[in-house]
């Protein structure tokens, strides 16, 4: 098995047989990075019960190749059976590089395997690129609570390993039309038993909107000055079908759930319209956002770093600027960025 | 009741409480004078869990860290809040340790706990503030061979004598109940046990701790080949602030007027998305 070529692997995360779209967008990346190393392939890592035909999806999104584990174990994720599993594919396959999505998921696993095979792992990656001299991967991310980048490399143990943040990443375009690849089955090699872990019940968290994947986001921080200041970002985002996102101290301060926090610690988001109303710009708050198309910032001090990566900056008053700008959306006959 | 007392082991952290981190904006390097070390938050609330649980049950609580000779502190704050046992495991020779290496001498150094003091239960933090890797605690149970559940707020049900426990762990999509064979390895959110404040007895016991002090080779040899640089395969290349987008145009609505600003707003929203 161990020929010359440098395979690139991304683990194609599924839950309930439907995949993660971290999977497509660490995909993109991967052909990306194959671009900079000699004789490349971008293959994907499957695992779960009756999961075959994410294979064809994987496909269309780059993989030439997936290695597919099968198993009734396999049915949820649990850490043991899947790191097992495809700890014993990266031993049999030697692939030079691991993407793995940073979800609760992907992060509970990534660890495991790297520890299993003795390898070097950089959680939430932010950016990837090949090292030109040594034609290694270097893997840059926020450290020091987001205020220092660092590079990482790992010198000589393989696979080199990284996680990566859902939407850090742009999502790459399918193929239209059905990709032939090839599947590898492997065996699972462990048993029901020897598991240790049971999955007795499952609550599902109430139905937020998600801000991850929304076109537009209208979020709000410190200087909306309460739930009711909340209440006009809503107003904008309905006006403009988006939803509503918020700064770490706005979410601390309980006017707004976590499920809508943006940033280091929240999510990071990629949408075609950030609107940040008072929010100050700190460097957490711009990682989660960089991302985005067009940012538009309001904030009443000239001065506030938001504006250091706004595509428009108002230098005004929430207030009387939020409604403005739901008045003028609503009026209009125009519609804004969801459309392109 | 179990048979015998039980044996929970906090795996701590000492880190810079990076909430104060500052950067030099001269010359974009992080300023780490005055920045105070503090224990790991998460860590704190995982010591609550384990305390509790020894209320409950009757046993002992032992804290573990691996780090420099000024991390007895965070031990002694751990005692502070009801831990019976500090070891810290420190020597040059881990100096530099990647995560993989970080497990290593953590995951040794347990084993050498159990097998004096059979081991029920490890707790860990969801991840370290400083590097926010949360690597170390699956590492760790990789390594024990133990189940592990990240992600833990909540401990439903605790059997050490059947050797079983019912945990919640909270996912993107919800909460996951699980059940579990013991022992086991969770790391921990916040919400896994509320804090309280310690009582006046364990302070002025902390405040005279000792915590056992285990180097490279004793108690425990550790192999020279798995510990700090030899043993992480990770380096840091280069470090530097992110860099900033380049910014567009800015308005100031007093001047304009607020309908005429806004206005502008969504022309150039409208101009650019237009474009692509
Ligand atoms: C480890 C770590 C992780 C973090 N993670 C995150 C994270 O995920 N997300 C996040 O957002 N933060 C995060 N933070 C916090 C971050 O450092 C900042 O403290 C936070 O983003 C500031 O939020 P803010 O902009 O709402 O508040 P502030 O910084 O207080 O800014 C409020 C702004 O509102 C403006 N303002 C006030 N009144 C008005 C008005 N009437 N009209 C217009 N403007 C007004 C002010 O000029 C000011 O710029 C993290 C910090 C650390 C240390
Ligand atoms: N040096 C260490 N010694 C003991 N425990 C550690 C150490 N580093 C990390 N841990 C534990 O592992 C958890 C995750 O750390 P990290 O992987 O660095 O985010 C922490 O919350 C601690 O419980």
């Amino acid at each position: 098995m161990s020929d010359t070529k440098n395979r690139i692997w991304v683990f194609i995360e599924q839950e309930n047989g439907v995949a993660h779209p971290v999977s497509w967008e660490l995909l993109g990346a991967a052909q990306k990075l194959a671009h900079d190393l000699p004789d490349a392939s971008v293959e994907g890592v499957l695992l779960g019960q009756n999961v075959r035909g994410i294979a064809d999806e994987a496909f269309r999104y780059g993989a030439s190749r997936v290695y597919l584990i099968d198993d009734p174990a396999l049915a949820y994720y649990r850490n043991r059976p899947y790191s097992f599993g495809i700890s014993n594919v990266v031993k049999k396959y030697a692939p030079n590089i691991f993407l793995v999505g940073a979800t609760s998921l992907g992060r509970d696993l990534a660890s495991s395997i790297a520890t299993r095979v003795r390898t070097g792992l950089t959680a939430d990656c932010t950016e990837l690129a090949i090292d030109k001299e040594k034609k290694i991967l270097a893997a840059t991310r926020p450290t020091f609570g987001g205020n220092l980048m660092a590079t990482i490399l790992c010198k000589t143990a393989r696979p080199q390993m990284t996680t990566v943040r859902p939407r850090v990443l742009p999502t790459p375009k399918p193929a239209d039309v059905p990709v032939a690849g090839e599947v590898i089955s492997e065996p699972l090699g462990m048993t029901e038993a020897e598991v240790g872990t049971v999955l007795l019940n499952f609550i599902p968290s109430e139905e937020e909107e998600s801000i991850e994947y929304a076109d537009v986001v209208v979020a709000g921080g410190r200087g909306m000055g309460s739930p009711k200041g909340f209440g006009l970002l809503k107003e904008l985002a309905d006006a403009l079908g988006g939803v509503v996102g918020a700064s770490r101290p706005a979410v601390d301060a309980g006017w707004i759930s976590y499920a809508h926090q943006v940033g280091q610690t929240g999510k990071t988001i990629r949408p075609k319209l950030y609107i940040a109303a008072g929010i100050s710009g700190a460097i957490q708050h711009r990682v989660g956002v960089s991302g985005s198309d067009f940012i538009l910032a309001i904030n009443n001090d000239p001065n506030a770093p938001i504006f250091g990566i706004a595509d428009f900056g108002i230098v005004g008053d929430v207030f009387q600027v939020v409604p403005e700008l739901t008045k003028q959306i609503a009026a209009g006959d125009q519609p804004l960025a969801t459309s392109h | 009741m179990a048979d015998r007392p039980i044996h929970i082991v906090v795996a701590i952290k000492q880190v810079p409480d990076t909430s104060n981190v500052r950067i030099n904006p001269q010359t974009g390097t992080l300023i780490r004078e005055g920045v105070p070390a503090i224990l790991n938050p998460y860590e704190v609330h995982a010591l609550e869990l384990a305390v509790r649980l020894k209320e409950q049950h009757g046993g002992k609580v032992t804290v573990i860290t691996m780090g420099p000779p000024a991390a007895v502190e965070a031990l002694r704050e751990c005692v502070e809040q009801g831990a019976d046992r500090g070891i810290l495991v420190s020597d040059r020779k881990f100096a530099a340790a990647d995560t993989l290496a970080t497990s290593y001498v953590v995951a040794t150094a347990i084993e050498a706990i159990h097998k004096e003091d059979p081991v029920d239960l490890l707790l860990f933090g969801k991840q370290a503030i400083d590097g926010d890797t949360a690597q170390v605690g699956p590492g760790v149970a990789t390594r024990l061979n133990v189940p592990l559940i990240t992600y833990a707020v909540k401990v439903e049900k605790f059997d050490p004598e059947n050797r079983t426990a019912i945990i919640h762990r909270k996912v993107e999509r919800g909460v996951e109940i699980l059940q579990t064979t013991l022992p086991a390895l969770l790391t921990v959110e916040k919400e896994i046990a509320e804090v309280q404040r310690a009582p006046l007895p364990n302070i002025i016991r902390a405040a005279q701790y000792q915590p056992e002090m285990w180097t490279a080779s004793a108690p425990v040899a550790f192999d020279v080949a798995q510990i700090g640089i030899k043993g992480s395969p990770t380096i840091v290349g280069s470090a530097g602030t992110p860099p900033l987008k380049k910014a567009g145009a800015k308005v100031t609505a007093s001047e304009k007027g607020v309908a005429e600003t806004v206005k502008m707003a969504l022309a150039e929203v409208r101009r650019v998305k237009g474009e692509g």
